[in-house]
């Protein structure tokens, strides 16, 4: 027993690590924090988490096949931009070349409907990457580098200027914690239930995370589809041999990446609400994405790895963030103490290399 | 090698391909003005002339990645470390300061080689936190304005000045062309270049030092960022933030445009050339129609895809 | 009655196969059949056509032409996994695993036991426990991941892999070359229980001894055609080689010359790395060839990696031509004057999509130069010779070299190293893989090489090759040298025994050499 259990934290470690090194982190943070451990200071660090984490999880499905997605942060600024269209919750008029198709509704009906054409395009943005990638047999990153600039088009399309809102009261439930929420959804007496009071201080947002990850991610890691992904990341031809479904691992990889970064894009509209097709940020959170992913202990090179780890490593990535500020360093340095301290993070591995006695191994 | 044949080998087609699509820019464009304007200033030889003076800043950077994605890496940390350099050589001004920038780039690519070679940690990544340190440094440096500092005069003269009527911009970017053209084709270190991308295990123990040549690799293209920064700082007499943010994507673009193997191992610097003549015109073109962002980002991503599939595409996986 | 009507007729039967590859016939016309029950070899030199055969039967590639039939049905299998479910199952010498993944992951790779449509971890667990245990190999840990497993261990997982299919026919592609004397009796073991079962058993073999040991019929492939199948015993080893490569085969090795005792080339002491290599101790003089034998994984190969520079931390000297040298990569070696012949051509010895100029010239370079400019009529007239004297079979210079058959390629990679004009010569099983034509070209290049003065390690998991080459054979157990044999004493017995670090009683057990116990 013992046994497996060393096992299986030998191969995990990657993740073990990002795990405890957040904790570390967080720990120190609300020590160090005037308000720390507080239900406001939780609620308003999971608000800033939320996407970067969103976007960890999307960028870390290609990877794990071996593959890149760089176009994460332009699906989620699309899907942000047209969200910031159809979340308003009142009716919107649609209209095409002069031709009044109908109109959107608004209300819960229209939010809820908007949330899922949201999440849907998002999906299927990644689906097209999968394609292009599969049957355009072009690589990854450059596949996803054009698909990307077509989506921050797109987005630019429909907010060539940032504008649009959501609907208030979506936004008060989602960005603070689950007793807000109630109250404000009108669910267990407003949210005063007896039996609801230990939860109520739970931020919306990390409750959100739990539940995607809970009910998309860990089902898909242990379907076929979602081992294959992992199959063709560790070696693509023997995942051939093997007989497994190598096309559609790699389109659902992208699809799902889609549907992460879609969500991520949904909840930053509504956190801000409103629409901004703002191209450095999305280039930031995409790259942001990519070290996310290895901090949390996925490899670049694909077949070992957990969405899971790659939360972790945003929300590091984050909480080192939230340092700054409560440190007062001064607002000039804290772009360098970031690099510095990213730049440290990735080369951890680098311990690694100096143990290797055959050199061979380095190239393989 | 032997003498080249006429055979359409799988080098030559990208090349082929970018030159007929920058071809069909060209009509297209001159058409729309045309009907539009009643003029075809694509053809004037002063607009193409300015086209490629803006164009050269690119094509220099994109020298660089190219060595750079040649041995199967890449480099991400072009953007700070060309401000960097435009930055540093302002602040220094006098004599020093075109030394001083090329220092700087030379400097942050060795790190870079250093971190991928020696660490082995992922070109991908370690370039990515490079970036952010330079960024960091020169914000810091700078207190997150624009230096106050002009270029200096040589730094002008090289990036706006024409002798005999062509802009010296171009003379440094064909200066730049000559010099990466013939270290891939004619020496050694071309040779191991090309040798690394295709398989870096094999190179090392045909005797190669890899390490060392993947050094030189990221300091060449650390230089050649900041040779692009100088000149680009020359060109608008000072420097200011986020200056190349807009080269990183575009000069992998024109490689990949060019024929240039995203993996590694394969690829000749007159498809680069004419990646980013590509790229310049398209841009220019979708400048004349009043192409909103929108639009142009939208038409880069398909150009893209569009050329990829022509002549990108790998080969399917069956072992 | 209806019983042994059906053990009689084909269970398998290939009528008319062809294939082509690129203009060469790889299958020409070929008819085959295999039994149930029967344990059939395949057998032909490299690039006979087995490896395509067996390609078509598992699904891997399609024929051109011809018909396949199973157990009667016309079939066609477009993929591995088609063939696979008509209990087709084929044991592939490239492993089919993913090394990220665990054991249990892998045997149950393509069709897991499932719950609630969710992969069942601890029911594929059990799995990989039972098919472990039917092989004996209770030792290996399902959860381990595969990648941290020596290459004995994962051949047994691809080969419970496999089991777990539930094969019709089951095809072995040299499927026991890495493992261990104790694992490959099982693998008799459960081959005999299948064989009893009723599974046809195809088996790819080059080791002749294995070949006779467990086939019941065999079948002999000759440049894509199929010239003859026989019973068990019908054939002795020689005629079955004759029918193999078609022509006589006498005089394979060249003679070798009386020895002069030269000074040392090369010569080592006590040299140590880890656990792998422990005090060795060593002289090759010039114009020597020198074996390293013994079992697998005892040393050989990390031996010659430590003379080509790729090992960190080292210990012991390493003299070459009387100097002190310290090897701290493979360009010192080479300035050294050592070339290496690597163990895998494909990954280690050539790029392969480049050109064979390119990868003749690659460890050259500085020769053909003229000052900073690689000298193109140098370098034409060098690649030139290069080809010239090994007869290399290419098509032009700019061709890719992943044209060109294995022993060319291992041409190339000789050729190059050639062209660097090497006193001291290592060779990583140099023939692995290679045509019996190549392989006699080999020889005779070795020997004249020798004659010109260079000294040449060669390790080689063949008995024959080193007894015929080799001026001496040392035999390494455990990273250390046991033993000695030269002249008289080098004969496949004491091979043998030495490499399982037994004392043989023979005649000329004389002193020379270290034989520790």
């Amino acid at each position: 027993m013992l046994d497996d259990l060393a096992i299986r934290l030998r191969q995990n470690i990657g993740l073990v690590t990002a795990v405890l090194l957040f904790c570390i982190f967080y720990l120190l943070y609300n020590l160090a924090h005037p308000r720390g451990f507080s239900s406001a200071v939780l609620v308003q660090n999971s608000d800033e988490i939320f996407a970067l984490a969103m976007l960890a999880m999307a960028q870390t499905v290609p990877v794990l096949a071996s593959g890149l997605d760089l176009s994460v942060g332009a699906v989620m600024t699309m899907v942000g931009c047209l969200a910031s269209y159809l979340l308003t919750g009142t009716p919107l008029p649609l209209e095409l070349l002069g031709l009044h198709l109908g109109t959107f509704p608004g209300g819960i009906t229209g939010i809820l409907i908007g949330m899922l054409i949201c999440v849907g395009i998002g999906a299927f943005a990644g689906f097209v990457n999968g394609c292009v990638v599969v049957y355009g047999r072009i690589q990854p990153i450059i596949a996803t580098l054009a698909t990307g600039a077509v989506y921050i088009g797109i987005a630019l399309f429909l907010r060539p200027t940032p504008g649009g809102k959501i609907d208030e009261d979506l936004n008060w439930a989602l960005t603070n914690s689950l007793g807000d929420f109630a109250s404000t959804v009108h669910i267990f007496d407003d949210g005063a239930a007896s039996w609801f009071a230990p939860f109520a201080w739970i931020p919306v947002p990390f409750v959100l995370l739990a539940l995607i990850a809970l009910l998309v991610w860990v089902p898909f890691r242990r379907s076929v589809l979602g081992r294959s992904v992992y199959a063709v990341g560790s070696a693509e031809g023997a995942a051939y041999m093997s007989g497994l479904p190598i096309d559609r691992a790699k389109i659902a990889a992208f699809t799902l990446a889609g549907f992460f970064a879609g969500c991520g894009g949904l909840f930053l509209a509504i956190q801000t609400s409103s629409g901004n097709a703002d191209i450095p940020q999305a280039g930031a959170y995409t790259l942001n994405s990519i070290a996310s992913v290895v901090i949390g202990g996925t490899s670049l090179l694909g077949g070992t790895g957990s969405a899971i780890g790659s939360i972790f490593g945003a929300m590091i990535l984050r909480v080192i963030s939230f340092f700054f500020r409560i440190f007062d360093i001064a607002p000039l340095l804290q772009p360098l103490f970031e690099g510095l301290i990213l730049l440290a993070a990735v080369s951890i591995g680098a311990l690694r290399v100096l143990r290797v006695k055959n050199t061979l191994e380095l190239f393989r | 090698m032997t003498t080249a044949t006429l055979r359409l080998s799988r080098a030559d087609r990208p090349i082929l391909f970018a030159g007929l699509f920058i071809f069909i820019i060209l009509v297209a464009g001159t058409a729309y003005t045309f009907a539009r304007f009643g003029s075809a200033p694509l053809l004037s030889p002063t607009y193409l002339l300015q086209q490629l003076q803006i164009g050269a800043f690119l094509g220099i950077v994109a020298a660089g990645m190219m060595i750079v994605i040649l041995i199967a890496q890449i480099d991400l940390s072009v953007p700070w470390t060309l401000a960097a350099a435009a930055m540093m050589a302002t602040s220094i001004g006098g004599p020093l300061a075109i030394p001083v920038g090329l220092g700087v780039g030379l400097l942050v690519g060795i790190i870079n080689g250093i971190g991928v070679a020696y660490l082995r940690v992922p070109s991908m990544i370690f370039t990515l936190g490079v970036n952010a340190v330079m960024r960091g440094l020169m914000v810091a440096h700078t207190g997150g304005y624009a230096p106050q500092t002009a270029a200096t005069d040589l730094m002008r003269t090289l990036a706006s000045e024409r002798t005999l009527g062509i802009p010296n911009a171009l003379f440094v970017w064909a200066a730049v062309s000559v010099l990466v053209a013939g270290m891939l084709q004619r020496t050694p270190l071309g040779r191991h270049i090309y040798a690394i991308g295709n398989k870096e295990a094999a190179a090392y123990l045909a005797g190669v030092d890899t390490r060392r040549v993947t050094v030189i690799c990221f300091g060449l293209c650390g230089l050649a960022a900041a040779l692009a920064g100088v000149l680009l700082a020359g060109y608008s007499t000072k420097a200011y933030q986020g200056m190349g943010d807009a080269y990183l994507l575009p000069s992998i673009a024109a490689v990949v445009i060019g024929g240039t193997n995203i993996l590694g191992g394969r690829g000749r610097y007159l498809g680069t050339l004419i990646g980013v003549v590509l790229i310049v015109l398209l841009n220019s073109v979708l400048s004349i129609m009043d192409m909103p962002e929108a639009g142009r980002q939208v038409i880069y991503g398909l150009v893209i895809i569009l050329m990829l599939l022509v002549y990108g595409r790998g080969d399917r996986v069956t072992s | 009655m209806q019983d042994a009507r059906l053990a009689q007729s084909g269970f398998l039967t290939l009528t008319g196969i062809s294939k082509r590859y690129a203009g060469v016939r790889a299958l020409e016309d070929v008819d085959f059949a295999c039994e149930r029950g029967k344990i059939h070899a395949v057998l032909g030199e490299n690039g006979a056509g087995k490896s395509t055969l067996i390609k078509i039967i598992a699904g891997v590639v399609q024929p051109d032409a011809g018909t396949m039939n199973l157990a009667g049905n016309h079939v066609s299998f477009p993929t591995p996994s088609a063939a696979n479910a008509a209990g087709v199952v084929c044991i592939f010498q490239e492993l089919s695993l993913m090394p990220d993944l665990s054991v249990a992951d892998n045997i149950s790779i393509a069709s897991p036991p499932r719950r609630f449509g969710l992969i069942d971890a601890r029911a594929q667990r059990r799995r990989a426990e039972h098919l472990l245990a039917d092989i004996g190999c209770e030792d290996v840990n399902p959860l381990m991941r595969v990648g941290d497993l020596p290459l004995s261990r994962r051949q047994v997982v691809e080969i419970a892999k496999a089991l777990g299919k539930k094969p019709q026919l089951l095809i072995l592609d040299e499927a026991t070359s890495a493992l261990t004397s104790a694992d490959v009796e099982k693998v008799y073991a459960m081959l005999a229980r299948l064989k009893s079962e009723g599974v046809a058993i195809l088996y790819i073999s080059h080791r002749m001894h294995e070949v006779e040991a467990l086939a019941d019929r065999a079948s002999v492939f000759r440049n894509g055609r199929h010239i003859q199948t026989f019973d068990k015993g019908a054939r002795s080893t020689a005629e079955i080689v004759q029918l193999m490569i078609g022509r006589d085969i006498a005089a394979q090795y060249p003679a070798k010359p009386a020895r002069q005792v030269g000074k040392p080339a090369l010569m080592l002491e006590n040299l140590s790395w880890e656990k792998r290599l422990d005090r060795i101790s060593l002289a090759v003089g010039a114009g020597e060839i020198v074996g390293l034998g013994g079992l697998d994984g005892q040393g050989q190969k990390s031996l010659l990696l430590a003379l080509f520079g790729v090992l960190r931390g080292t210990s012991g000297r390493i003299m070459v031509e009387g100097r002190e040298t310290h090897l701290g990569s493979p360009a010192a070696a080479k300035s050294a004057g050592i070339a290496l012949v690597p163990e895998d051509r494909k990954t280690e010895g050539l790029m392969l999509p480049m050109s064979i100029s390119d990868n003749l010239a690659i460890a050259s370079l500085d020769a053909i130069s003229t000052g900073p400019f690689v000298d193109r009529a140098k370098e034409s007239a060098a690649i030139e010779r290069g080809i010239a004297r090994l007869q290399i079979k290419i098509g032009t210079p700019d061709d890719a070299v992943s044209t060109l058959s294995g022993g060319n390629q291992q041409k190339v990679v000789l050729a190059k190293w050639l062209m660097t004009e090497p006193r001291i010569i290592l060779l990583n099983d140099p023939t692995r893989g290679i045509d019996v034509g190549t392989k006699q070209e080999l020889y005779r290049l070795m020997r004249e090489l020798a004659d010109q003065g260079a000294a040449i390690l060669f390790y080689s998991t063949d008995y024959d090759e080193l007894i015929g080459c080799c001026d001496r054979v040392v035999i390494m157990y455990d990273g250390r040298i046991v033993r000695e044999l030269e002249g008289d004493e080098l004969t496949e017995t004491n091979i043998i025994a030495s490499s399982l670090n037994v004392h043989a009683a023979t005649s000329a057990d004389s002193t020379a050499g270290a034989a520790h116990a």
